[in-house]
C-alpha cells in the first residue's frame, strides 16, 4: 500500500513516490458492511491540536500516543487525519503538505489515542518521529468503520502489515474470542502483533510464525465454524481475503486504503470502484462489505 | 455584512468550487456544519446535465506546496442534483451558488434556465474551463467563445452569473473584457493550473488517471494575485479571488490586489474550518472595510436594459 500513497487511513497513509511496502502499510478502517446506515461517531468540526504524550517502538514500526481527552471515543475502523502541528512540510520533495489517515489502533480509558506508523514517505517519516513534548493536529474521527458480526458468527480478523492497527481496536470491542491472523514481511515487522491478542503470525521470509501468507492461516480457519472477516492490509492481500471469503461464502469487511487529501469527502480524491460506481473512501468507508466490490483495487500500487 | 453581486454575505470568504461537499462533511460533522459554517456562501461542486463518474483514480498527487488533482467533475446530473443534493444544500443558513459546466453554449444554457425559478439558488457560477465540442476551443480560453457562451446564456436566467476563469490561456484579462461585455456580473479566478506528475515508479507514465490534473494551493499563489490584478485593470465587475489562501494576509493581499471576496480552496483539505479561520483573521487585520463588492448591475437590470 503504500504504493502509492501514505494513504487514507490505516496504518499511514503513502504518497505518491513514497517506498513501497509490501505488506505493510495497509491502513485502513472499516465500514458499514452489514449494516447499510450510516452511523458513525461524529468529529468535532475543527481540527485540534494535541500533545503526543509517548512514542513507541514496536520493531518496525511506531506507536504514537496522542493525548485526546475530549474528543470522542472513535468506533473501531475510524480513522483520523493527522499532521505534526510544526515543521510539516520540506522532507523530501519538501513535502508533506496534506495531513495523513491513519487508523486509532487503540483508545485508552483517559482518552489518549494510539497510532501504528510505518515510515514510508515524508508525512509518516515526520509522524513517526514525533515524541512527547510535539504536537499533532487532529481530525477525527472520520470514516464508517467495523459493523458487528452477523449473529451466530464467531470474528475472525485478518491483518496485513500496518494495517493491522484497526483490528486491534477492534478486538479490544469484540474480546478475546475474536482469533487475529496477522501477516508481515517479517521478524521485525511482525513484532507489531503485540498490538492484538494471542496472534497468529505469518511471514515472507518465516522469519516469525507460518512462512507464507496470512491468507494461508485464514484459509484453514474457514472450513470450521461459520464466521464473519475483517482485514485490513495491503490490497493484494484484501482481495486474496475477498476471493477466499467469497469461495467460502463467508461474509468479510475489508478496510480499504487510498490516497486522500481532506479525510471528509471534500476533495473526491479517495475513490475506489465498487459495483456501484466509485465511492469515497473517506465517507463511505474505510471499511466496505466484501460483496460491494468486484475486486480490490489500487490504482496507485506499485506494478 | 457586505454585498457581492446584490447577495448579502456575513464576511467575503466563500469556498472554491469544487472544494468543499457540504452534504458529506454534514455526514461527518452532524448539524455542527449548519451552525457553524466556515463560509459566508456555499458554491458547489460543478453539475453537468449528464451524471459523471469522473477519472479513474489515482486522482491526487501531493506537492511540497499543494497539490494536483485529477478528479473529473463526478456529479450526479442536473436530475440528480436536483432531486438530491438542492433540498439539502438549502438546509444551510448561507446563499448557495451552484457550478454548472456543458460542452456546448446551448447545454450551459440549459442548466441556467434550470435554476432560474430556483429560489434556493442565489447564483450561477459557469465553469468554462471544457471544450465547447462544436468548436474544440476551451470555452474560457477564448475571448469570442466566452461572449458567444454569454450570449446563449444570460437570456436564460436573472441570476448573478459569475464566469469562472481559467488561468491556463493567453489573457484572462481578455476573457473577462469579454464575458463583462456580453452580460456577466462577475469572474472568479484562478481556476486551477494545468500539471502533471510522473509515476514514480514505472517509466515516462503518468501518474493520475486523467494525465493530467489541476495544480492548487499556495503554489498558485502569486499566479492569482497576478492574474486578479490584471483583470482589474481590465473590468469593473465584481472579482471573487481564488488561489492559494491559507491566512488572513492571503485574502488581503487578493482584495488589495482588486478582489471584492476571496475563495479558499485547498488550504479546507488541511482544515475544514480555514474559511472561518481566514475570515476571522482578515478581520483581526481591519480589512472588512471598504471592500463590500463594488454595486454593479444585477443580471436582471443588464437583462431589462438588453431588451
Amino acid at each position: 500500500m503504500s504504493g502509492g500513497y501514505e494513504t487514507a487511513r490505516a496504518g499511514n497513509g503513502g504518497w505518491p513516490g513514497d517506498r513501497p511496502s509490501p505488506t505493510a502499510a495497509a491502513p485502513r478502517a472499516v465500514s458499514p458492511g452489514a449494516g447499510g446506515g450510516d452511523e458513525r461517531t461524529l468529529a468535532p468540526l475543527a481540527r485540534r491540536r494535541l500533545p503526543v504524550v509517548g512514542r513507541r517502538e514496536l520493531g518496525a514500526y511506531v506507536v504514537l500516543s496522542v493525548a485526546d481527552p475530549g474528543g470522542p471515543a472513535p468506533d473501531p475502523g475510524q480513522f483520523a487525519m493527522l499532521a505534526a502541528a510544526e515543521r510539516w512540510g520540506g522532507g523530501a520533495d519538501e513535502r508533506p503538505f496534506l495531513p495523513r489517515a491513519c487508523s486509532v489502533a487503540r483508545r485508552h480509558g483517559d482518552g489518549t489515542l494510539d497510532f501504528l506508523l510505518e515510515d514510508v514517505g515524508p508525512g509518516t517519516e515526520r509522524l513517526a518521529e514525533l515524541d512527547a513534548g510535539d504536537d499533532v493536529w487532529l481530525l477525527g474521527p472520520l470514516g464508517r468503520g467495523f459493523a458487528a458480526p452477523r449473529a451466530e458468527r464467531r470474528a475472525i480478523l485478518a491483518g496485513g502489515g500496518v494495517g493491522i492497527a484497526p483490528l486491534a481496536i477492534w478486538q479490544e470491542v469484540l474480546g478475546p474470542g475474536a482469533l487475529a491472523l496477522l501477516g508481515f514481511r517479517d521478524a521485525a515487522h511482525a513484532e507489531g502483533a503485540a498490538l492484538l491478542r494471542e496472534p497468529r503470525i505469518a511471514t515472507d521470509d518465516g522469519s516469525a510464525g507460518h512462512r507464507g501468507l496470512v491468507t494461508e492461516l485464514l484459509a484453514a480457519e474457514l472450513g470450521g465454524p461459520p464466521a464473519e472477516v475483517y482485514a485490513c492490509g495491503p490490497p493484494p492481500m484484501l482481495e486474496a481475503v475477498r476471493a477466499l471469503c467469497a469461495e467460502h461464502d463467508v461474509p468479510a469487511q475489508l478496510a480499504l486504503e487510498s490516497g486522500m487529501a481532506c479525510g471528509f469527502g471534500a476533495c473526491f480524491g479517495c475513490v475506489v470502484p465498487t459495483r456501484s460506481g466509485y465511492v469515497r473512501l473517506c465517507v463511505d468507508g474505510p471499511v466496505l462489505d466484501a460483496t460491494a466490490l468486484e475486486r480490490v483495487e489500487h490504482p496507485g500500487a506499485p506494478a | 455584512m457586505i454585498s457581492f453581486c446584490g447577495i448579502a454575505l456575513a464576511h467575503p470568504i466563500v469556498n472554491g468550487s469544487g472544494t468543499f461537499d457540504a452534504i458529506a462533511a454534514r455526514r461527518a460533522f452532524g448539524d455542527a456544519l449548519l451552525d457553524d459554517f466556515p463560509f459566508a456562501a456555499f458554491v458547489s461542486k460543478t453539475v453537468t446535465l449528464a451524471p459523471r463518474q469522473g477519472n479513474p483514480p489515482p486522482r491526487l498527487w501531493e506537492l511540497g506546496a499543494g497539490m494536483i488533482n485529477s478528479i473529473g467533475l463526478p456529479n450526479k446530473g442536473l436530475a440528480g442534483f436536483v432531486a438530491e443534493d438542492l433540498p439539502r444544500l438549502a438546509e444551510l443558513r448561507v446563499p448557495l451558488i451552484v457550478n454548472v459546466m456543458g460542452s456546448t453554449p446551448e447545454e450551459v444554457a440549459r442548466l441556467v434556465a434550470a435554476f432560474a425559478e430556483r429560489d434556493e439558488v442565489a447564483a450561477l457560477e459557469l465553469n468554462v474551463s471544457c471544450p465547447n465540442v462544436k468548436t474544440g476551443l476551451l470555452m474560457g480560453a477564448d475571448p469570442g467563445e466566452t461572449a458567444a457562451l454569454l450570449d446563449a446564456v444570460r437570456p436564460r436566467s436573472d441570476k448573478p452569473l459569475i464566469v469562472k476563469l481559467t488561468p491556463n490561456c493567453a489573457s484572462p484579462a481578455a476573457v473577462a473584457a469579454a464575458a463583462e461585455a456580453h452580460g456577466a456580473d462577475a469572474v472568479s479566478l484562478v481556476n486551477t493550473l494545468r500539471g502533471m506528475a510522473i509515476h514514480p515508479r514505472r517509466t515516462g507514465e503518468p501518474w493520475l488517471g486523467g494525465s493530467t490534473g489541476g495544480v492548487s494551493g499556495p503554489a498558485i499563489r502569486a499566479v492569482a494575485l497576478a492574474q486578479v490584478r490584471e483583470v482589474r485593470e481590465r473590468v469593473r465587475l465584481p472579482i471573487v479571488g481564488m488561489g492559494g489562501v491559507q491566512r488572513g494576509r492571503h485574502a488581503r493581499d487578493l482584495l488589495d490586489a482588486g478582489a471584492d471576496i476571496v475563495a479558499v480552496g485547498t488550504e479546507s483539505f488541511r482544515d475544514p474550518r480555514a474559511g472561518a479561520r481566514v475570515a476571522a483573521e482578515l478581520e483581526e487585520m481591519g480589512a472588512n472595510s471598504g471592500i463590500a463588492g463594488t454595486p454593479l448591475p444585477t443580471g436582471r437590470r443588464r437583462i431589462s436594459q438588453r431588451a
